[in-house]
């Protein structure tokens, strides 16, 4: 599903990403982990398009199609979503305008109509009420004066409501006290599917006790420099990161 | 011939006989106006606003008031209320509404005022809006022979709106007009003004009115400015308040018509307690020029006033911001806030903003802020995240940034309406009206 | 605090009020061609300059004094005013230090400025003047060194000339404004910085202004040069003795930014205020602007105003150069009758230019303060931003605080913020502060000096402790 080969990325020219490799496939969940400032957040922002990173060298192939040829807003029509570290408030934009314009953008991309008010209706209700918020959020405005727990349940209700086909999920557990991220987990675990794959970009392990990865990638200096099972989370928990940078350079 | 004495002789041609009181005033008004003549830029009060294109203009007086019937359901507010219209500063009794008025509820126009010599009018009438206040005042005071007078006798609640509707047709000669507004609100009273200005497209017209609202201790007026004058028409209006006490004023100055509009709304706080908000929205595009010049007076200790005004510019056009708040001496515990934001759509659009605070109270909590830039690149790029094209983002953006304001209203049609205008740029397909009624049934359910 | 110990504290006396009893070589009172042509005779100026002095002159006469400020004064007769006042003996005139009247380093150390101890310890070089003509300039030499030119506007004039007639009247013209041609016409001395591509200036650079002769207006003339990449900072102290009668100030400072040059101006200005009645003072009108000609050059001015009767005044910036910065902190401090109207200008004009605005005023007694301040985004700054942070606090119920900006945006890409607060010291601090055993008035300065205190962290070092004790001796006892 996703394919990131030789991702060399520069961010007011100093490089982040030096060269790294990436294969995601449909119903898989991957976590890529590393120290602060490996790039991690930069892969995820590179995919979804953010401004101000410079891909020098390497592709981004989604379903086979060249992301880094995609407006920002295609790449999300195509069915590949961030949830980010730390959302923006946007004053005066309700939540429910920005679920239905989007939702309705993504539907109006695939060729299908927009979405019937009572069927939107609907599963907004029902969404939210997975993720256990109050039905008010719905007429706030997005991301205004909520808490930081809020803010990313309500990144995960945007995921529930989109249904995307790759979650690129960013620190989705940082400022998370437990119940909150027992409430963000079990939404991102109901997103798991067959069709569906999902990354996770975290710093943490606790995380992975709740949503448990396919696949564990080490994230240094820019390159990918081991990957394994859930287990090398474990062990990097442990151990810390020092060890893998050593065996890499070895 | 001077302007000033081109428009004059229009007075002198005028047909009827005034009571004394009446001619008096038109004269000192006339007296005024010629010794001011009309502002120029050097006036601090007029520093962006041109209006040449009202002095240098020729206007006639409309002689009658009649109205295309077929067009004007789509001019007014669609909306339950006691109406009363003027067309071209005519008053129209078929066009108006003023049957079953409630007790302690009186709507009439300012001729059959004039006409019945009322005494209690020629109290009230240029108490606060007098020749000084600027030359337009005194142009309207030397002209004004129709308007509205309101009178709420202590107590009443009024059950529907009062809707004043200036409507402005497209003559072959322009005419001007000066209509005088004048509420009279007892204690404890409660009331919705709109006042609603609106006319045919092709309109070029000069419309130049005085309103003076008088709130007695405890009244809570909501009060809708409207103005969606044709793009050639010119507007001036002054509106003045003077509050008593523990009285509320709730004022909504939208503007998105006209093609040089200047507003100018001005409050007397004179007694404890007593509360205004001025909620402003303005959205212009083409070559339109919108002044705002608000005052708040805190005449009185333990007043406070509230101010959010909004600027939305397009293309070439400019908007004008003056926001002064005044706290005189001993009038201790004070609240005084005041924001004002806009937002620049286009390279060649200008906005002037100067919000101002004359502080001589120790005691107080004062502040202003200004803002001026373009849409949160960020919440464009999060919105495009979402899948939302870059127009739509912005389109939503701009739509929220008026939302700020918009949302006090308490009107619906008033509210509609302006959201539809606003909307008016966004992309077709973008179904603001669908969005809104989801966001609704939403919340009922 | 009960009332009378507020009046106590805020009736307090001019610590710098004495005059110094040196003979003074004064015209007299008058303003006329030959007045002006005697000022320019005295000072050996060559035509060109008696020339540029009598055309400022001759649009003087066609102006009126500007009317829009928020102060009241009664109308001044610029016929009663002494246009030259110079120390006797200039012929004479000390070539250092030790040659400096005995008495005039008294004045200066009752200032609180020992002079050679404070140039020696704290590598300032010091022009300092004193009713109007340079009496002594230390460190010449070693700013000779680095190719800095520091010296009096007189000795540039004839030192300098193409320097001078190259920059001159060419931020602030002739005609610029009332005050400003006036001083064009009349002006006696002032300082004259120059400094060279590339070089920093290797010391800070200071002036102490000083009014001493009754019935003589200052007129001091600054004009400073950062050439390309060059850099400069320099301090400017105001005092002046105790007269019963106001005497008038209107100077011009001129500031040339080129490519990448950085030029800080600081002052401090502390002149007679008159007393509590409003008796006397300083008129306090100049006009001084900066010109960030240059790409990527930086203008800051920072400024402490507890002085003068009456003060009309906006540091200005002109950003031309592509990038260029202007900054503007300023803490404005009045008392008993005090009025001042001021403010800055940011005039941005280049792309991607941007500026700064911090301005605190204090205002206590009967004093009546305005902020007045324009941003001006022209249609081809591209790209350019504003942020202004006004605060205003009111100590006791007579007093005014009163803020006026203007915004006149005509650039889309522009972001222009602007924020302004006017509260008084809120009790609840007050409380908190003696609640820890800290007693009113100390409350009351440290929460002043707090509120200043993004302005002073502007000021050079020396100069910021000079800041604050100042701020402390205006407000001493004005709490309420």
């Amino acid at each position: 599903m996703l394919e990131v080969k030789d991702l060399h990325v520069t961010v007011e020219d100093k490089a982040i990403l030096k060269g790294l490799d990436l294969t995601v496939n449909a119903g898989e969940v991957h976590a890529i982990m590393g120290p602060n400032g490996a790039g991690k957040s930069t892969l995820s922002a590179v995919i979804a398009g953010k401004e101000g990173y410079e891909v020098t060298q390497g592709t981004i192939l989604f379903e086979g199609q060249d992301v880094l040829e995609m407006e920002i807003e295609e790449r999300a029509r195509a069915g590949l979503l961030l949830g980010f570290q730390y959302p923006i408030e946007i004053p005066g934009v309700k939540n429910i305008y920005l679920l239905k314009a989007a939702l309705n953008a993504q539907r109006e991309a695939r060729g299908e109509g927009e979405i019937p008010a009572p069927e939107f209706m609907k599963l907004v209700r029902e969404k939210s009420a997975q993720m256990q918020m109050d039905p008010s959020f719905l007429q706030r405005a997005v991301n205004e004066g909520f808490s930081g727990g809020e803010k990313k349940r309500n990144e995960i209700l945007q995921m529930l409501v989109l249904e995307p086909k790759l979650a690129m999920l960013d620190e989705i557990d940082s400022g998370l006290d437990i119940d909150a991220m027992k409430i963000v987990a079990q939404g991102v675990n109901s997103l798991r599917s067959a069709g569906r794959a999902i990354l996770l970009v975290t710093h943490y392990q606790r995380l992975l006790n709740h949503i448990e990865p396919d696949r564990v990638h080490v994230l240094v200096d820019g390159r990918i420099v081991k990957s394994g099972d859930k287990e090398l989370a474990l062990e990097l928990e442990a151990r810390g990161y020092e060890w893998v940078l050593e065996e890499s350079v070895a | 011939m001077s302007a000033p004495e081109r428009f004059l002789k229009r007075l002198n041609a005028r047909r009827g006989e005034d009571p004394s009181w009446v001619a008096a005033r038109r004269q000192a008004g006339a007296a005024r106006f010629e010794a001011l003549g009309f502002p120029t830029r050097r006036d601090e009060e007029w520093k962006y606003t041109d209006v040449r294109r009202i002095a240098e203009g020729d206007f006639a007086l409309a002689t009658d008031a009649e109205f295309d019937a077929t067009r004007f359901d789509a001019q007014r507010l669609d909306i339950d209320a006691y109406r009363l219209v003027l067309v071209d500063g005519r008053f129209n009794p078929g066009l108006s509404e003023l049957d079953g008025l409630p007790a302690g509820v009186s709507i009439e126009p300012l001729s059959q005022a004039i006409e019945a010599n009322h005494e209690a009018v020629g109290g009230a009438l240029g108490r606060l809006a007098g020749v000084d206040f600027s030359p337009f005042t005194a142009l309207n005071t030397a002209f004004a022979d129709e308007g509205a007078i309101v009178r709420l006798a202590a107590g009443t609640v009024v059950d529907k709106p009062i809707y004043l509707l200036m409507l402005s047709r497209a003559n072959d000669q322009p005419v001007m007009s000066h209509p005088r507004v004048l509420v009279e609100a007892g204690a404890r009273c409660e009331a919705t003004i709109i006042e609603h200005y609106v006319g045919e497209p092709e309109a070029a017209n000069f419309t130049n009115v005085v309103s003076e609202i008088l709130l007695d201790r405890g009244a809570m007026i909501d009060h809708y400015k409207l103005q969606e004058a044709s793009l050639a028409d010119l507007h001036v209006a002054s509106i003045h308040i003077e509050q008593g006490r523990d009285s509320r004023f709730n004022s909504f100055n939208l503007n998105l018509g006209g093609a040089l509009v200047r507003n100018d709304l001005v409050t007397e706080l004179n007694a404890e307690g007593a509360e205004t908000h001025y909620n402003g929205l303005f959205f212009v595009q083409g070559r339109q020029h919108v002044d705002n010049h608000t005052l708040v007076n805190h005449n009185a200790p333990r007043t406070f006033s509230n101010e959010n005004y909004k600027g939305i510019l397009d293309d070439r056009a400019h908007g004008v911001f003056n926001g002064k708040v005044m706290v005189k001496r001993d009038s201790q515990q004070i609240e005084a806030y005041q924001n004002n934001a806009n937002l620049l759509l286009s390279d060649r659009a200008e906005i002037d903003t100067k919000p101002e605070l004359v502080i001589y109270a120790d005691d107080v909590k004062c502040s202003h802020g200004a803002t001026t830039g373009q849409l949160d690149e960020n919440a464009v790029y999060a919105l495009r995240t979402r899948g939302i094209d870059e127009p739509m983002a912005r389109a939503l953006l701009t739509l929220a940034f008026a939302g700020e304001v918009m949302e006090q209203v308490r009107l619906s049609a008033v509210a509609e309406r302006v959201e539809r205008a606003v909307a008016g740029r966004l992309p077709e397909r973008f179904n603001l009206s669908d969005l809104v009624e989801t966001a609704e049934a939403v919340q009922e359910a | 605090m009960a009332s009378e110990e507020m009046e106590q504290l805020v009736r307090r006396e001019y610590k710098q009020g004495f005059v110094t009893d040196i003979e003074s070589d004064t015209v007299p009172p008058g303003l006329d061609e030959s007045v002006i042509a005697f000022i320019s005779q005295k000072k050996d100026e060559p035509q060109w300059m008696l020339e540029w002095r009598l055309e400022a002159y001759r649009q003087w006469l066609k102006m009126t004094p500007p009317s829009w400020a928020h102060l009241e004064y009664p109308e001044i007769d610029y016929q009663a005013i002494s246009y030259f006042s110079a120390p006797k003996k200039p012929e004479d005139r000390p070539q250092s230090l030790d040659e400096v009247d005995p008495k005039l380093l008294e004045t200066y150390e009752k200032l609180g400025i020992p002079l050679h101890e404070r140039a020696a310890l704290a590598g300032v070089a010091v022009d300092a003047v004193f009713d109007s003509v340079s009496v002594t300039t230390t460190f010449k030499e070693k700013l000779a060194e680095a190719g800095v030119i520091f010296c009096s506007i007189s000795e540039a004039i004839r030192e300098y000339p193409e320097l001078v007639r190259q920059y001159l009247g060419t931020v602030v013209p002739q005609a610029d404004n009332f005050f400003a041609a006036l001083n064009s016409a009349v002006f006696t001395d002032g300082s004259f910085v120059y400094v060279p591509e590339g070089v920093t200036c290797p010391m800070e650079l200071s002036t102490y202004f000083r009014i001493n002769a009754a019935n003589t207006g200052q007129f001091e003339r600054t004009l400073i040069i950062c050439d390309k990449k060059a850099q400069v900072s320099y301090l400017e102290g105001c005092t002046a003795p105790m007269r019963d009668e106001n005497q008038l100030h209107a100077a011009v400072v001129e500031l040339v930014a080129l490519e990448d040059a950085y030029i800080k101006y600081s002052t401090v200005q502390n002149w007679y205020p008159g007393d509590e009645d409003g008796k006397g003072g300083i008129y306090n009108f100049v006009t001084k602007r900066g010109d960030c000609r240059g790409d990527r050059s930086r203008i800051s001015w920072t400024q402490v105003e507890t002085g003068s009767a009456i003060t009309w005044k906006y540091p200005s910036c002109m950003l031309r150069g592509k990038e260029s910065i202007g900054e503007f902190y300023s803490v404005a401090v009045t008392n008993g009758r005090q009025q001042a109207d001021t403010g800055t200008k940011m005039v941005h004009i280049g792309e991607n230019t941007r500026s700064t605005i911090v301005a605190k005023g204090i205002a206590a007694g009967h004093s009546d303060q305005a902020y007045r301040g324009l941003v001006k985004i022209g249609p081809r700054a591209k790209g350019a931003r504003n942020y202004t942070q006004c605060d205003s606090l009111l100590i006791g119920d007579k007093c005014g605080a009163h803020t006026f900006p203007y915004q006149e945006i005509g650039n889309s890409s522009a972001t222009v913020e602007h924020e302004a607060t006017t509260s008084k010291i809120a009790d609840d601090q007050l409380f908190y502060c003696r609640a820890r055993g800290i007693d009113e008035e100390d409350a009351v300065s440290m929460i002043v000096n707090g509120f200043c205190k993004d302005v002073f962290q502007e000021l050079p070092m020396e100069f910021a402790v000079e800041a604050e004790a100042l701020l402390n001796v205006t407000l001493e006892g004005s709490v309420g």
